[in-house]
């Protein structure tokens, strides 16, 4: 089947896409956007957390049919070109990342976080950040970035 | 040498001691950072493997007639493709890389299949027709050393069996005798990038392997020997890792890919997905241990007996190691006059077991902490003092007989963990996310004890027992657009831990140059060694360093004699070379021209050696690494329900070369102790995987997780290179027992088995 969305403000149109694709599976193998993880493929993990229409979904969830005509906005599409969002950067300054696979997803459940709550406490944060393992970090340093976007993001 | 041996240089930053910013960062939160399920090629196709249900059968016959003739299919290989020995394995080759005959786990790699797409080469795959005669299997460790028990390898079902004997035969009595028998299930690495590659087929018949493994070359031997080709056409990369903790130290989809693509003459991809990556590697061996300990009056220790029995499951991978491990390091880091060791590590039909952070002293570390608990109890002392009593001190012997001779400082780790301060009691109305349940709203605050437990624990840095463990650093300085840039180039996997930014730090420290390139990781320069047993750090840090040391004397040796000045005195900084009074004696832009310098370096640590078959003394280990955690939890006791609330830690690093990194060892390390104490554990039954996924295998969430403080000393080694002591293992090891003394403590339980569940501690069970 065929696929047309827009993709990080471009329109996009994927050809002979099989049904039981994920949309996780046309980012990442059809549309040259791998920014988006695979760590478990079964919803368990947010490493595949997109903006689906403005609302973060887990990628690996959402059947590749389901995305047509839909606004998808992924972890490529965060950056001002080479500008990086106050989150990213706060998650490579506070030492947030290791290995970095979880980084994707957390970057995007974390700016959705701030656009809703531009001043979360710890328990709120926790608690948005649940959806998303890490194996490497104890998440200490993850709480370290969120707060730090935050206060960057009040005084910017 | 004339050359100083640290630059004492000002003005180049990053330099060890710093925590300058990680060079893949901005890739890795930008999404672009590639990793080694996101590599593409035009023309490649996809690989999927086949596996067998059974944890114990005999290969009938194979019929790949249907998975052939599927539309989208390339082809599909067995045992009789593989055009080499068919043999992989780290310690002794006893894997098949393909069955042959016999599976012998649950989820053994039977077939291959290369297809257009993935899911076409998975849907292949179950065509395949294998007929199977099922045999019996030996699914627990204890059973497989039963001489009736059914045979896993002809040779018998013990791997290896240690044997630790000091200080003359275990008197019959002593004042204080404690004893416990304690299980440890089978934690899974469950690190978050899956197994992954990408096969390349290249032109002079070898083949070019991208992949995310922790040890380029010793996978390069494996896929060598099964594919009969000669190391110079088995070409490895590192693709980008997404974590490993031991995980990735064995073959995966190595040798299939590789065959894959020879057999097509095409790149070929290979993905696990999460459940199939629960089969596609080790995991963290299940231990059956029983364990005595004799004091005086005063808790003062006697002697210790420990019985260890390590599942190994259905192949060797390093389970020889994690023995030699388990038993010298066995009964902790504690003084006894008389030792009395047998650590065994067997096969059976279970999934193999190998290498996972801690590597052993993991598993022993739930034993001899839970008996040193009770232990203090019996003799009316508190658990700090008993510990602090019997701490192990710098110029002791160990139980191997081995000289402690750097700090052991066990007393003092636990001083500071017991110094820091507590949480505060709950008061009043509690939010429902800091009470265990939390928001599945099963408690206020009623029925909820709270508890308090401490671990202090210990494990050896590097390679044992006489390996020969070394690594590899090519350095090379030139300069590019009129700037000096140094190029470092290791093999040493970086798998998310940092060491790419301490290969940074090092050579900016000892050449002052600000810019280092980290060349991409690779088998085009000699092996690195493993990134496992804490350490690269040590060993590669080690060998950069003797690298740019070369180069800085050659440097300097021309910079002299350009400037007819000695060479003693003169040193790098800020890509000048400087006189001893601070003078410029010249720019290295203008020393240096279009030439470059390059050395290559393999560096060693000092040798370790053999242990007694008999006695099983012997200096086995370079180098030993103390840490000491104390967990807070509060414990629902009618639900069984446990948050922990808060897990603080100390622990001598030696050198902190990136103090921030250090921090994100220690507690990522001691989350994933917690979580074997809590949750963690594959589900076999009759060498069956119950729980391949991550909705039934649970890792802790941010909403697990306490918050932790962290106290870090530094006692530099003075056998180690800046003085580094290894970091990544000692927390995952003290972190586990200390959350489950405190379960104890809390709920007056005994709780002899992690992960303890809440059917332990409600008496369901
Ligand atoms: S990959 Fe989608 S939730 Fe894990
Ligand atoms: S940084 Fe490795 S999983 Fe989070």
């Amino acid at each position: 089947m065929r696929i047309t969305t827009t993709v990080n403000g471009e329109s996009r149109q994927v050809d002979d896409v099989w049904p039981g694709e994920s949309l996780l599976y046309v980012l990442r193998e059809r549309m040259g956007l791998p920014g988006s993880k695979n760590a478990c493929e079964q919803g368990e993990c947010g490493s595949c957390t997109v903006y689906l229409d403005n609302v973060p979904v887990c990628a690996c969830l959402v059947a590749a049919g389901q995305a047509q005509d839909r606004d998808i906005t992924t972890v490529e599409g965060l950056a001002d070109g080479e500008d990086l969002h106050p989150v990213q950067q706060c998650f490579v300054e506070a030492g947030a990342v290791q290995c970095g696979f979880c980084t994707p997803g957390l970057i995007v459940a974390a700016h959705d976080l701030l656009a809703r709550e531009p001043q979360p406490s710890d328990p709120e944060i926790r608690e948005a950040l649940a959806g998303n393992l890490c194996r490497c970090t104890g998440y200490e340093k993850i709480l370290d970035a969120v707060r730090l976007a935050a206060d960057r993001m009040a005084t910017t | 040498m004339s050359t100083p041996a640290t630059q004492t240089d000002t003005a180049t930053t990053g330099r060890i001691g710093d925590s300058p910013l990680r060079p893949d960062g901005v890739q890795k939160v930008t999404g672009e950072f590639a990793y080694s399920s996101d590599l593409w090629l035009d023309d490649m196709i996809w690989g999927a493997t086949l596996r067998s249900p059974h944890p114990h059968a005999r290969i009938r016959s194979i019929d790949i007639g249907a998975a052939m003739a599927t539309a989208g299919v390339h082809t599909v290989l067995t045992a009789d493709d593989v055009p080499g020995r068919n043999r992989v394995g780290l310690e002794h080759d006893d894997q098949p890389a393909l069955a042959d005959g016999i599976v012998r786990y649950q989820g053994e790699p039977v077939a291959i299949v290369a297809a257009d797409h993935p899911e076409v080469a998975r849907q292949a795959a179950k065509k395949i027709v294998v007929d199977y005669e099922v045999l019996p299997a030996v699914t627990e460790g204890r059973a497989a050393l039963d001489p009736t028990a059914p045979l896993v390898h002809p040779d018998g079902n013990l791997v290896r069996h240690l044997r630790i004997r000091k200080g003359g035969t275990v008197p019959d009595s002593a004042p204080v005798v404690v004893s416990l028998d304690f299980e440890v299930g089978m934690q899974d690495q469950a690190f978050l990038g899956p197994e992954s590659g990408l096969a390349v087929p290249a032109e002079d018949g070898g083949v070019e392997l991208y992949v995310a493994t922790q040890w380029l070359h010793v996978d390069q031997r494996q896929i060598c020997q099964a594919l009969a080709l000669p190391p110079e056409k088995v070409r490895l990369t590192l693709a980008g890792v997404g974590g490993a903790f031991g995980g990735r130290e064995d073959l995966s989809m190595h040798v299939h890919a590789c065959l894959l693509a020879m057999h097509t003459n095409r790149p070929v991809k290979m993905v696990y997905n999460r459940e199939e990556s629960f089969f596609g590697h080790v995991h963290r061996h299940p231990a059956s241990m029983r364990y005595e300990f004799g004091a005086d009056e005063d808790g003062r220790l006697r002697y210790g007996k420990a019985e260890i029995v390590f599942d190994g499951g259905a192949y060797a991978s390093s389970t020889g190691a994690v023995v030699g491990n388990g038993g010298t390091m066995g009964l902790g880091p504690y003084r006894f006059p008389v030792v009395h060791v047998d650590c065994f590590g067997v096969y059976t039909n279970n999934p193999p077991c190998g290498a996972m952070r801690g590597f052993g002293c993991v598993q022993a570390a739930f034993a001899h902490e839970a008996l040193m608990d009770e232990l203090a109890d019996r003799v009316g002392v508190d658990r700090i003092a008993i510990r602090q009593l019997n701490g192990m001190r710098e110029g002791d012997e160990n139980i191997t007989g081995q000289l402690i001779d750097s700090a052991a400082p066990v007393g003092e780790l636990l001083q500071i963990v017991n110094d820091l301060p507590l949480p505060p009691a709950p008061t009043g109305t509690r939010d429902l996310r800091d009470l265990p349940g939390g928001v599945a709203n099963t408690t206020h605050g009623e029925g909820v004890v709270r508890g308090v437990g401490y671990a202090v624990t210990y494990k050896n840095v590097g390679f044992s027992e006489g390996f020969d463990d070394y690594s590899t650093a090519r350095v090379r300085l030139e300069i590019t657009a009129g700037e000096p840039v140094v190029t470092v180039h290791t093999a040493a996997a970086e798998v998310g831990q940092g060491l790419i930014t301490v290969e940074q730090q090092i050579c900016r420290t000892e050449l002052g140059v600000e810019r280092v390139v980290v060349h991409a990781k690779d088998t085009q320069v000699g092996s690195g060694g493993s990134t496992s047993a804490s350490r690269q750090t040590y060993v590669t840090g080690g060998a950069v360093k003797a690298a740019c040391e070369a180069v800085r004397t050659a440097i300097l040796e021309r910079a002299a004699a350009a400037a007819r000045t000695p060479v003693a005195g003169l040193r790098l900084d800020g890509g000048k070379i400087v006189s001893s009074s601070g003078e410029v004696v010249a720019a290295l832009a203008d020393l240096l021209g279009a030439e470059a310098i390059e050395e290559t370096v393999e560096w060693r640590h000092r040798p370790t050696s053999r242990i007694d078959p008999e006695t099983g003394q012997g200096d086995a280990h370079v180098q030993y690494a103390f840490s000491a955690h104390r967990a807070v939890v509060d414990v629902d006791i009618e639900l069984g329900l446990v948050k922990v609330v808060a897990l603080d830690t100390a622990q001598d690093v030696g050198k902190a070369i990136n103090p921030a990194a250090v921090m994100g060892q220690i507690q990522g390390g001691s989350a994933q102790g917690m979580g074997l104490a809590l949750m963690e554990e594959i589900i076999v039954q009759d060498g069956i995987i119950r729980n391949p996924s991550f909705t039934d295998y649970l890792i802790p969430t941010i909403l697990d997780m306490p918050p932790m403080k962290i106290e870090v000393l530094e006692y530099a080694d003075p056998h180690a290179p800046y003085g580094v002591r290894g970091v990544g293992e000692p927390p995952t090891i003290s972190s586990g027992p200390a959350v489950a003394a405190a379960i104890r403590q809390a709920t007056g339980l005994a709780l002899r088995r992690v992960p303890v569940r809440p059917e332990h501690i409600t008496g369901t069970l």
